[in-house]
């Protein structure tokens, strides 16, 4: 019998790279929105391309990679939140502390902008992500539907409450002028 | 009339029913240095937006897997095991086989060595059977 599937030949390190690296930033976003802490966001984007790397004879198979791996991003970062919260430790705010002081050294011209950094962290998880998505990563709504694996309508939602919920805290602020 | 257009936008937009062009302009207008008094809390939340998308990933893209070194290591223990039981064993056994052929040699000796005993004895029956003839043959 003759074999009619074309062997794939095996990535390289280089062309691995160049897949990779258009969006390992947006993975890096990805989890330091939903672990904060810049370290924790590191390891884990690395911990996320390792697995990548290592499932690179399959990524042929896959449609977008892009979005495989941010959907893996979210997986990682919710189940270290999970773990997380069942030990109860509290990593994510004792490193919240020290930097927000480094962003806030970085902001002292229009801190005002570190605000909605503060307020998109009280959002819920689905909410932080869905916006996060949309208004900083630029995705159109099938992609965040398919990558957050949510129904269409639920990411539309998700978005219109996290934006009200920004512009209402946005507003409180100013009013009361808290810095 | 701009402005006018504006709001209409904003109000789409936190309706999530703005197109991604849309949001484009309102990301150029508030990004932007005209904005309308009244609208300016809004452009802190554009300016946060752009500003975020800014940060980078700078640590290095791991290629090295880690966990399999760990792996390698407790394969070549396993190996390591086997290979010493296998031919721990065999020389268990080759030693245990010397010395039951020690024990056979010796148990052999001392039957032989009784063996050598008993028939000494038994030359004196002969020459009872010896004696016992000539008398015969005299009668």
């Amino acid at each position: 019998m003759v074999n009619t599937t074309i062997d794939q030949p095996i990535m390289t390190q280089s062309e691995f790279l160049n897949v990779v690296m258009p969006f390992k930033d947006k993975l890096y976003r990805m989890a330091k929105r939903l672990l904060v802490s810049s370290e924790e966001a590191e390891d884990a984007t690395q911990e996320v391309l390792l697995k990548l790397w290592t499932k690179k004879k399959m990524m042929s198979e896959y449609r977008n990679v892009e979005a495989f791996a941010m959907t893996m991003t979210k997986n990682f970062c919710l189940d270290r939140l999970k773990s997380k919260q069942s030990g109860t430790l509290k990593l994510v705010h004792s490193n919240y502390a020290d930097e927000s002081v480094a962003l806030q050294k970085q902001l002292e011209v229009n801190d005002s902008v570190s605000w909605v950094e503060k307020i998109m962290q009280e959002l819920p998880e689905q909410q932080k992500m869905v916006l996060q998505l949309r208004d900083i990563e630029d995705y159109n709504y099938d992609e965040i539907a398919e990558l957050l694996e949510m129904q269409p309508t639920a990411v539309r939602v998700a978005l219109s409450r996290a934006r009200k919920t920004v512009r209402k805290k946005l507003i409180e602020k100013h009013s009361y002028g808290i810095g | 009339m701009e402005l006018d257009n504006i709001e209409k936008l904003l109000e789409k937009y936190f309706e999530a029913e703005t197109t991604e062009a849309e949001e484009q302009i309102l990301r150029d207008y508030f990004t932007g240095d005209s904005v309308a008094e009244h609208l300016k809390e809004y452009s802190t939340m554009f300016s946060y937006f752009s500003h975020a998308k800014e940060e980078r990933f700078t640590k290095q893209v791991p290629l090295k897997p880690r966990v399999n070194y760990y792996k390698w290591i407790s394969v070549a223990a396993v190996a390591v095991m086997v290979f010493g039981i296998y031919f721990g064993k065999s020389y268990q056994e080759q030693r245990e086989a010397e010395y039951a052929y020690l024990q056979t040699r010796k148990a052999l000796g001392l039957l032989a060595s009784n063996l050598d005993r008993g028939t000494k004895k038994v030359a004196y029956l002969n020459e009872f059977q010896e004696t016992k003839e000539k008398i015969y043959k005299n009668n």
